[in-house]
């Protein structure tokens, strides 16, 4: 076994640099669905790295928290990754209880980016805050159901055991609640990350947006910190659909890391097909898809709690 | 029976000013409201300077089903009693009369500038401006909701999208929208004014500038006007080919909006083809003229050129081979559940708004309302040849949608019909001087819906004056009554199945 300290360094270097391709890789599938060549997969690094360049116009009526979203957003990400498994293996950070602290990082992070929206005085950006706030409000409690699952299932309260080496035996015994919660986090993920069914990212009808409308008034670097966070939110959060979805636990740091890797990467090929193949809903069927993902994660816990 | 003071012509014949009636404003109104309640369509409403100071009000109203024409004018001062309240699809008419001639049309419920251009007579300004300030565009009182939970949300001028610019204004509660007022103006430019005096060597640049994605449909209509006036017989081959590159213009907007409903619904699979395709039926009036969207195509006394069997052939050829694929792309909208979702009961303009508001072209058939101009008034080509109407009756987005496709359809099997039998002959013969002291109004079926040029000659066979109305014009009205009760998410996708013009609407 290689020393824990070159394990977490290997963990913060993957959360740190794969996330970007993730969005390259969904744009790509869609261009090749659609025909097209589409932007190489590296296009989200020039991107950001153009964006982090730029110089940037701020709003005079905005304050701190205007700027502190994008930092806040991207700190609260890396930090709900060091307390993910990645490939089975423990998470830099992990205690008791950590599952919390996981989901409510990214409550954090909404805060603050529902905040700075308000911040700038904008109909849109408002309107964008509500949105996010209400459909988060049904997101969450997927995201938890499922979680309790696997707690109920490891008897754990830390995301390093209940996505660790456990889950392939969890399969075994109960292959159906899982079933549920993969489907109901996948649901979560496509939501939280603003995919097609529920939002477009690519969009450009301010009106119709839901994540993309509250950072209208950021530039330059600002956006691409909100860029690269918005990425780093789809590797964390993927990560988990992956850790279930996926339970190949070798013990081996380069297999199971690359199996992982892998199957990232076969996620967002699967985000990019799904984006090819269906329209987006309307705005106001968003909960009913939301609520049924509850719901699903609902009866995994009822399975499980047999 | 005051409906029979008008003078009656039909499209495309001239009538001498002299005979058309000079009624007592009291008189032209009750005749104008007469007609109008016997299911006449108001197609203009303009005022033309005469003797000093004053305005004659011009009333142009269509009987679609005897294919016939009625025409009134009566002189105004200061005011006179609006129409409005008993004929709405005179509104923006009579608001227009009130920013260009300072005419107050008395009683009119929603009297506000349309276009923002400074009058062309003095008098008391209509709007309570002050007197010497230049209107600006988007400047105006709007109509506001108040209360706790109302928000109120500005879109435009300037759009996320490379797209004209126009002020939505929506009073909110919520996602629900309330009220929807459109602003525009920005880009007008005064073509109407510039086409007085004329017909010179810009007239038909003008033309074919109205509206840059209805060049076809707008040059077609001006030189019909300059050709009735000059009693120009235009040959056979130029009317066949003017009709083909008229339903290749309707072919490549409805397959080009067909792709932005798709794109707007993020739907990628058609959105990505249609905006080819679109390429492609822009490709096959390149193939006549040199321009995708035939620009320097259409001329007074014919076309500028003309086609040979060689080039008919590979027209056919390519016409099938889109037509093959636009198949495909757009029955995939038919056949995808979600995207239905989207369409279906979106945007909801009912036959009972659509009829009293005036509405023309795929806006009015969607919503049952059997109006085209190729069946109801033909001109030119469509005199000869049949095209079908194609109407559904839901009224929704789906139902502008699925119209569009209906006449896509339809466009290509009459431009197919047409190449195969195109009469031999020359494509163009000069155009005669115009007739003086006339009057002349040309319909033609534009791809958006009924586009209407009026052209009135002075003594010396030059325009005194020349009235466009773009199909926007009366539609523009449409898209804000679709949007009542909607959310306000889905307005791109209402606005787009609507697919309106900004600079048509401006002139």
């Amino acid at each position: 076994m290689l020393p824990s300290l070159v394990v977490a360094a290997i963990h913060l270097a993957l959360t740190l640099v794969l996330p970007p391709l993730l969005v390259g890789i969904i744009a790509r599938t869609k261009a090749a669905l659609a025909g097209r060549q589409g932007a190489p997969v590296w296009q989200p690094y020039r991107d950001i790295a153009k964006l982090l360049r730029k110089g940037s116009v701020i709003s005079t009526t905005t304050s701190w928290i205007f700027l502190a979203s994008p930092v806040v957003g991207i700190a609260a990400a890396i930090v709900a990754s060091l307390l993910l498994p990645m490939g089975g293996h423990r998470a830099p950070v992990s205690f008791a209880g950590d599952l919390v602290l996981f989901a409510y990082l990214f409550g954090l992070a909404r805060f603050f980016t529902v905040s700075a929206a308000l911040d700038t005085g904008s109909a849109f950006e408002g309107m964008g805050g509500a949105r996010e706030v209400t459909f988060s409000c049904l997101a969450e409690p997927a995201l938890l159901l499922g979680l309790v699952v696997l707690v109920r299932a490891t008897s754990s309260l830390s995301l390093s055991t209940m996505l660790g080496p456990q889950v392939l035996a969890q399969w075994h015994v109960a292959a159906a609640a899982l079933v549920l919660v993969v489907i109901s986090l996948f649901v979560v993920v496509l939501a939280e990350n603003c995919r097609i069914p529920f939002d477009d990212p690519n969009t450009h009808l301010e009106l119709t947006m839901i994540h993309e409308v509250m950072v209208l008034d950021h530039g330059g670097p600002a956006l691409g910190m909100i860029l690269y966070g918005a990425a780093l939110k789809l590797f964390v959060l993927g990560a988990i659909v992956v850790a279930i979805a996926v339970p190949v636990r070798t013990g081996s740091l380069v297999v199971d890391l690359g199996v992982f890797v892998g199957a990232m990467l076969g996620l967002s090929v699967l985000v990019g097909v799904i984006e090819s193949a269906t329209a987006r809903l309307k705005l106001r069927q968003v909960p009913s898809l939301l609520v049924g993902a509850c719901l699903l994660a609902g009866f995994a816990v009822a399975l499980s709690a047999r | 029976m005051s409906a029979g003071k008008l003078a009656r012509t039909r499209n495309g014949v001239p009538l001498p000013r002299a005979s058309v009636p000079r009624l007592d404003v009291g008189e032209l109104r009750r005749a104008v409201l007469d007609a109008a309640s016997r299911g006449d369509r108001l197609v203009a409403l303009f005022g033309v300077p005469c003797e000093p100071g004053r305005v004659e009000l011009h009333a142009v109203l269509a009987d679609d089903s005897e294919a016939t024409l009625r025409v009134g004018t009566a002189v105004v001062d200061e005011a006179y009693p609006a129409l409005t309240p008993e004929c709405p699809q005179a509104h923006l008419f009579e608001r227009e009369i009130a920013e260009q001639w300072s005419v107050v049309p008395e009683g009119h419920p929603w009297l506000k500038p349309v276009r923002f251009a400074r009058p062309a007579r003095s008098g008391r300004d209509p709007f309570g401006r002050k007197e010497g300030e230049a209107p600006v565009a988007g400047v105006m009182d709007y109509y506001r909701v108040e209360g706790n939970e109302v928000h109120e949300v500005a879109v435009g001028p300037v759009h996320a999208g490379v797209i004209e610019p126009g002020h939505f204004r929506f009073q909110c509660h919520g996602e629900q929208v309330f009220h929807l007022e459109i602003s525009l103006g920005y880009q007008h430019r005064g073509v109407e004014r510039a086409l007085v005096g004329g017909p010179d060597k810009r007239s038909v640049h003008y033309a074919e500038t109205l509206a840059g994605d209805t060049t076809i449909g707008h040059a077609t209509a001006y030189c019909h006007v300059v050709e009735a006036l000059g009693q120009t017989r235009v040959p056979a081959r130029a009317q066949a080919l003017r009709g083909v590159a008229l339903e290749l213009e309707r072919l490549a907007n409805h397959t080009g909006g067909l792709g932005a409903l798709a794109n707007d619904v993020a739907f990628q699979p058609t959105a990505a083809s249609c905006g080819r395709l679109r390429g492609d039926f822009l490709n096959l009036t390149a193939a006549v003229c040199g321009n995708r969207f035939g620009r320097d195509l259409v001329r007074p006394g014919g076309l500028s050129s003309d086609v040979d069997e060689a080039l008919v052939a590979r027209m056919l050829e390519r016409l099938d081979a889109a037509m093959r694929d636009v198949r495909d792309s757009v029955e995939l909208l038919w056949d995808t559940a979600s995207v239905q979702a989207r369409f279906e009961a979106t945007g909801i303009v009912s036959v009972d708004d659509a009829e009293p508001l005036g509405l023309v072209g795929v806006a009015a058939r969607a919503c049952g309302l059997e109006r085209d101009v190729r069946r109801d008034h033909p001109s030119g080509v469509f005199r000869l040849a049949y095209i079908p109407v194609s109407v559904w009756q839901t009224g929704d987005v789906f139902a502008r949608a699925y119209v569009r496709w209906l006449e896509v359809q339809r466009s290509a099997v009459f431009v197919r019909d047409l190449l195969e039998s195109l009469p031999a002959g020359p494509t163009r013969v000069p155009a005669a001087a115009l007739a003086p002291g006339s009057l002349c109004v040309a319909l033609v079926e534009g791809w958006r819906g009924e586009l209407a040029h009026v052209g009135l000659t002075d003594e010396a066979g030059r325009f005194a004056a020349y009235k466009v109305v773009d199909p926007s014009f009366h539609n523009w009205s449409g898209l804000a009554m679709a949007l009542r009760g909607q959310d306000i998410s889905d307005f791109p996708l209402c606005n787009k199945s609507f697919d309106l013009s900004y600079c048509g609407f401006d002139l």
